[in-house]
């Protein structure tokens, strides 16, 4: 397991997100208020690009005809078959059990901090004066 | 309960999708003029003062709007500068043709409204001006896509000219006719058109979708897309259903006629109750001289997407079975929301006698391909 710096904190503004290749992996960064998470850019259903998918929030309906928006986007829908998974934790909507995303570990560090290392930044220059999104695979 | 698919491998072996024939592709048009170039003059200014006049009271929508944008389309299909899913041959290389080195791609175009057409005159020379599309925007500049013939049905003289009219051209596979329209399809009206088909050596394929007016459901009209969805497998159950209990295939003994995006599991339950039934009923339908199922199974194809997904994937082998593995035919639904990809749409690894018919030997049988 290595730390890879993919991206300035400023770079991923709220409810937005960036793909990124690591270790030869597409993984989409998602930021969500000021935490970030990583998901596997491949659905497990049939292998298309989920990070790529809409960001929707999760609806309910404790009994027909009553609605509740849940858990504002905090959901990808995958961009094929519409499968929805949470962006925290790659957990499936449709069977939570047993079908899941692959998630990756995500932190935000300060140049200061990444400057002593171990990490990987390739395509990011850091500066001690920034802050930086970091991912673990 | 499912199994897990998380870090599913993708059944690679003998790399068993690789040259498969996709039996539904779907072109689109880049915008609302590109089939002007084939119209005369005279339904050019009809299409432009007067317009279409379909079956469905909603304008510039389908009846049962779809989450993804585009009424289904895959997302990752639209182009980068905007373009409509499946309207751009080279990103539909890209996505489908090159990527699984497809040996044929059975085109089905839902554009052009030509079969629905309340004008049917108007709607036979759209149907012309969708052949002549598919011929100069696809199948010519890559000759792996053949083309489905369009006709409009109530039409009887002018869907027989134009499928003379492009019979023995090897560009065309097949005649689309849409499966939802006034009366069942086998209904002697439509027999004339059948038989054109019959003797042209063209299969018939009903790709679902549309609406003919009727309510979708023999129960009147549903809520949600989610109980459309399933509705067109009532509608293939009925087309079905018509045209062996009409005696089509007692009339027109090599007609051929494909299921397209039906699903099939639901295809062996009909059987055995249009076969317990016949027991009982022969009397009324007297022009049968074999079982449904027979008939059923020497004349009716179906394709796979979208691919039932069975609690146990085990009993997808038995479904095959029953159906019979030489009847069933690999789909994509390129580039609609809901599309299988050939590596991962079988949740169980079919015996390798079975892909290879699946995945190209029954296309390449029943539409007399290299």
């Amino acid at each position: 397991m290595t730390r890879h710096v993919v991206a300035g904190v400023e770079e991923i503004p709220p409810g937005s997100r960036k793909i990124v290749t690591v270790k030869g992996r597409e993984i989409g960064i998602f930021r969500i208020g000021d935490n970030f998470y990583g998901l596997i850019n491949r659905c497990p259903h049939q292998g298309a690009p989920l990070c790529r998918g809409e960001i929707v929030s999760r609806l309910v309906a404790p009994t027909p005809g009553e609605y509740r928006l849940t858990r504002s986007g905090e959901m990808i829908r995958c961009p094929w078959h519409c499968w929805e998974f949470d962006i925290r934790t790659g957990q499936s909507l449709c069977d939570p059990k047993s079908v899941q995303a692959r998630a990756f570990d995500v932190a935000v560090e300060q140049g200061t901090a990444l400057v002593e290392g171990p990490f990987v930044a390739e395509a990011v220059q850091v500066t001690v004066e920034e802050s930086y999104v970091v991912v673990t695979v | 309960m499912n199994v897990t698919v998380l870090d599913r491998k993708p059944d690679n072996s003998a790399q068993s999708h690789l040259g498969f024939i996709d039996c539904d592709v779907h072109p689109y048009v880049k915008g609302p003029n590109d089939f002007d170039p084939f119209l005369s003059k005279r339904w050019l200014e009809h299409k432009q003062t007067i317009g279409g006049r379909t079956r469905q009271g909603l304008a510039k929508t389908a009846m049962y709007p779809r989450m993804s944008p585009g009424t289904g389309m895959r997302m990752d299909a639209w182009t980068k500068t905007g373009g409509h899913p499946g309207s751009d041959l080279p990103l539909m290389q890209e996505q489908l043709l090159d990527l699984f080195g497809v040996a044929y791609g059975l085109l089905a175009p839902l554009v052009g409204g030509a079969g629905g057409e309340r004008n049917v005159e108007f709607g036979s020379a759209m149907a012309t001006a969708v052949n002549e599309w598919q011929l100069a925007n696809w199948c010519d500049p890559d000759p792996r896509l053949l083309g489905a013939i369009q006709v409009n049905i109530e039409h009887t003289e002018a869907a027989i000219a134009e499928i003379e009219k492009r019979a023995g051209d090897r560009r065309f596979a097949q005649v689309n006719i849409p499966p939802r329209g006034l009366e069942p399809l086998g209904r002697r009206r439509y027999w004339p058109i059948l038989e054109a088909c019959a003797a042209n050596n063209l299969p018939v394929s009903l790709h679902l979708g549309g609406t003919s007016g009727h309510a979708s459901t023999g129960g009147g009209w549903p809520s949600f897309y989610h109980e459309e969805h399933p509705s067109y497998v009532q509608t293939m159950q009925t087309l079905v259903t018509s045209l062996v209990c009409e005696g089509v295939f007692e009339h027109i003994p090599n007609l051929k006629v494909v299921l397209v995006e039906g699903g099939f599991a639901w295809l062996p339950a009909l059987c055995w109750r249009l076969d317990k039934h016949w027991k009982r009923l022969k009397a009324e339908v007297p022009h049968l001289t074999r079982s449904p199922s027979e008939y059923v199974h020497d004349h009716i194809w179906v394709t796979t997407q979208p691919i039932e997904e069975p609690e146990r994937p085990q009993d997808m082998l038995a479904t095959l079975e029953w159906i019979g593995p030489d009847r069933v035919m690999f789909s994509t639904d390129y580039p609609h929301w809901d599309q299988d990809d050939p590596r991962y749409a079988f949740k169980i690894p079919l015996p390798d006698d079975w892909k290879r018919k699946i995945y190209r030997d029954n296309a390449r049988a029943l539409y007399n391909l290299d």
